[in-house]
């Protein structure tokens, strides 16, 4: 898929390389932070009337662990989903489950296909975008008490759509996470 | 691209415990939720003060957010109104003639109403609006609808109290922190308005369909009365909303009902003014009572799921 391509480069920001090298509080909280302010994205100029917003959060946090797989411990499921529960008005604990079940499948994943591509990482995506948010509904549904809407279908379509894009995103927050800030 | 090989790590024991613990804590958290869920499925209220603390450090954000939501809508609204000045000129010549006219039979109607209430004896309660505030987030990516809004309990909102912008009503507030609230809108499925039909007060209730749009029930049953472009508001039975605020317009026709479109989009929604409950004691009486003789033991009519909604 041909992108814009940005003018300015990460690398261009610090020149200077010799002697110099990432700074670990930057390459280590990088992703916990992206994906956490990704969570607080209800709080943006769209105030909508249907559930119309691909699951942001979730969706960095899948790209970061497909990236990068050992940056996140097995664990992260755990605080970044509690995060991301209060703020996304889904019943408290479904994204702390979901997060956490969606890094073990990640893992199971792993085992599994040694080798790995594009393609293939964007239809396991698929599949774990499509669990997350049918499981979701479901939660939400039960809390209502009315049964699963199909209104996510469109939501699920924009989100397969918009997951390369989001992979983009990663890899430009991969290179300014490992810019030589640091003075050694 | 090949896997990592950063899961293997040899024969140190410290790293072999430590992957270890890593998964028992990743199951932990499975099942961690999974308990929390179920807690917050049974007692929805469970865990409001962690959300509410959540939405006080996210209100600068969510302020920031709003004017630019109102900035956006404006430049939109002047680009647009550019280029169909002439026509929405004629347009509105034309209505505001009509309106003039209405007007005045408004205003007989209403001294005529007024001198009827006085011979009847009927007191309507003076509602003064509790605040008026921004709608600064909402749920956008989850099935719910809730929307944050920018004023809290030190502003005077308390849960149950109904949220309308000008166009017509929004929903009610469900919690209330220090200084935001989170307001279930009326396009989520458990929030259910009494309602009437604006025309010939027709009873029914609306209930949140959770994709933009909402659907009539009638309590009466029998022919379907419905036509497309009738407007619904308040009815004010429950005691939670006070009458005659536009709630939908009825776009779909069905068998036993309609579907409607909001008569106030929240995302139009520039400020919105929170009222105070409508019956205030009439809502707490009806509460006790409701507590006092426990969950129904069948399936609840349509009447008694009215009033649930309206709790």
């Amino acid at each position: 898929m041909p992108l814009p391509r940005i003018p300015v480069r990460p690398e261009d920001i610090v020149p200077i390389r010799i002697n110099r090298a990432p700074s670990p509080w930057v390459a280590e909280g990088l992703p916990w932070i992206t994906v956490m302010f990704a969570s607080m994205a209800a709080f943006s100029p769209v105030v909508a009337s249907a559930p119309v917003t691909p699951p942001l959060a979730f969706m960095l946090f899948l790209a970061w662990r497909m990236l990068r797989p050992s940056l996140f411990p097995v664990w992260a499921g755990l605080p970044l989903g509690a995060f991301d529960d209060l703020f996304s008005g889904q019943p408290f604990g479904s994204g702390i489950v979901l997060w956490s079940a969606a890094m073990l499948a990640m893992d199971v994943f792993d085992n599994r296909f040694l080798w790995r591509s594009f393609p293939q990482d964007w239809l396991t995506a698929s599949v774990l975008l499509i669990g997350y948010l049918g499981l979701g509904a479901l939660f939400a549904g039960i809390a209502t008490g009315a049964p699963l809407p199909l209104v996510i279908g469109p939501q699920i379509l924009v989100t397969i759509m918009f997951y390369p894009l989001m992979t983009q995103l990663v890899a430009l927050l991969d290179r300014i996470r490992l810019l030589p800030l640091r003075k050694l | 691209m090949a896997r990592s090989v950063g899961r293997r790590p040899g024969f140190s024991r410290r790293a072999q415990y430590g992957i270890f613990t890593g998964y028992v804590i990743a199951v932990a958290g499975v099942v961690l939720g999974a308990i929390l869920l179920i807690v917050s499925l049974v007692n929805p209220g469970a865990f409001s003060g962690l959300r509410s603390a959540a939405g006080e450090i996210a209100r600068p954000a969510g302020e920031a957010g709003a004017e630019a939501r109102a900035a956006g809508q404006s430049l939109f609204g002047a680009i647009g109104a550019y280029l169909g000045a002439g026509r929405q000129n004629a347009a509105l010549s034309r209505e505001v003639a009509a309106a003039r006219a209405n007007a005045m039979t408004m205003r007989a109607l209403e001294g005529e109403n007024r001198r009827l209430k006085a011979l009847l004896g009927i007191v309507d309660p003076v509602s003064r609006p509790v605040t008026a505030a921004r709608l600064i987030g909402s749920t956008s990516a989850s099935t719910r609808r809730f929307a944050v809004l920018s004023a809290g309990s030190v502003q005077g909102v308390r849960a149950g109290q109904p949220v309308r912008s000008a166009a017509g009503l929004i929903g009610r507030v469900i919690e209330a922190g220090a200084n935001t609230a989170r307001v279930l809108l009326v396009t989520d499925p458990e929030n259910v308005v009494p309602v009437r039909r604006a025309r010939d007060g027709l009873p029914a209730f609306i209930e949140g369909k959770s994709d933009g749009r909402i659907a009539i029930r009638l309590i009466n049953m029998g022919i379907n009365p419905l036509k497309g472009g009738d407007v619904f508001v308040t009815s004010g039975s429950g005691g939670l909303y006070p009458p005659g605020i536009p709630v939908a317009v009825v776009t779909e026709v069905l068998v036993d009902g309609g579907i409607g479109h909001l008569a106030s989009d929240p995302s139009d929604a520039d400020f919105v003014i929170v009222l105070p409950v409508f019956q205030a004691a009439a809502v707490a009486a009806l509460n006790a009572s409701q507590q006092a003789a426990g969950p129904a033991p069948e399936a609840p009519a349509p009447e008694s799921s009215t009033a649930g909604g309206a709790n």
